[in-house]
């Protein structure tokens, strides 16, 4: 790693429109993307359902941020870990999931799956391995 | 003398679908709503559960709410019905009281 870049989490646990939580978490996502640092989220619990792909929420007045997790990528967040046992425990699978990729820069712009499936220990590690971890 | 009872919490985050569940009496409607909506998905570690209530109670859920949070209808288990705003509405009128479960 180098001098001064830290690996920071975000871990998400909620899910999407109930609370303000997961709307915040992208913000600040968004906003910490600009201090170059090594920036992965988290996507347990809940906050899985953040990723379903289709969501409309023109009935229900709030804006539908989902679209914003595929520009990730731009802004060099490529490291999304999605719990398995998170998914399972809510009747969904990764195809219920949006797609969100990244174009590798060391790889001639390949385009990849941002998206990381893990297990709750594979998570567990992925956490322990962090300098910061901000929760939402 | 039927109640409405509306659940707006996840309940994989919460207990209130499980505690509404357990008071709900033959002839009432449980209606989900907001983060709610996710207790009436098939193939969840929760579904057995939910499914449990029998024929007596009605489990109903608001679709703008599914649908802003991308979960399809065919996802329901069998029996739940969809109501829009205005058979929210009917479902208040049609029911004696409305308990909340937050």
């Amino acid at each position: 790693m180098e001098d001064g870049v830290k690996k920071f989490l975000y871990v998400n646990r909620k899910a999407p429109y109930g609370t303000i939580y997961a709307l915040e978490a992208l913000e600040v996502v968004l906003i910490g993307a600009a201090f170059d640092q090594d920036v992965s989220l988290a996507f347990l619990d809940d906050g899985v359902f953040q990723l379903t792909k289709g969501q409309d929420t023109k009935e229900i007045g709030v804006k539908n941020f989902s679209p914003t997790f595929r520009a990730l990528g731009d802004y060099e967040v490529t490291k999304l870990y999605v719990e398995k046992e998170s998914l399972d425990e809510r009747g969904l699978t990764t195809d219920d999931l949006q797609e969100i990729t990244y174009e590798d820069e060391d790889d001639d712009w390949a385009e990849k799956p941002s998206i990381i499936i893990v297990s709750r220990s594979e998570m567990a590690d992925v956490m322990a391995g962090q300098d910061v971890i901000l929760s939402f | 003398m039927a109640t409405l009872h509306t659940v707006n919490k996840s309940p994989f985050e919460t207990q209130a679908l499980l505690s509404c569940l357990g008071h709900a009496k033959a002839g009432d409607t449980v209606l989900l709503i907001e983060d709610g909506v996710y207790g009436a998905a098939g193939g969840t570690a929760l579904t057995d559960a939910v499914a449990g209530l029998g024929g007596a109670v009605t489990l109903a859920v608001l679709a703008p709410d599914l649908k802003a949070r991308g979960i399809d209808e065919g996802r329901l288990m069998d029996g739940v019905k969809t109501v829009d705003y205005a058979g929210f509405v009917e479902l208040a009128a049609s029911h004696d009281r409305t308990q909340n479960w937050l």
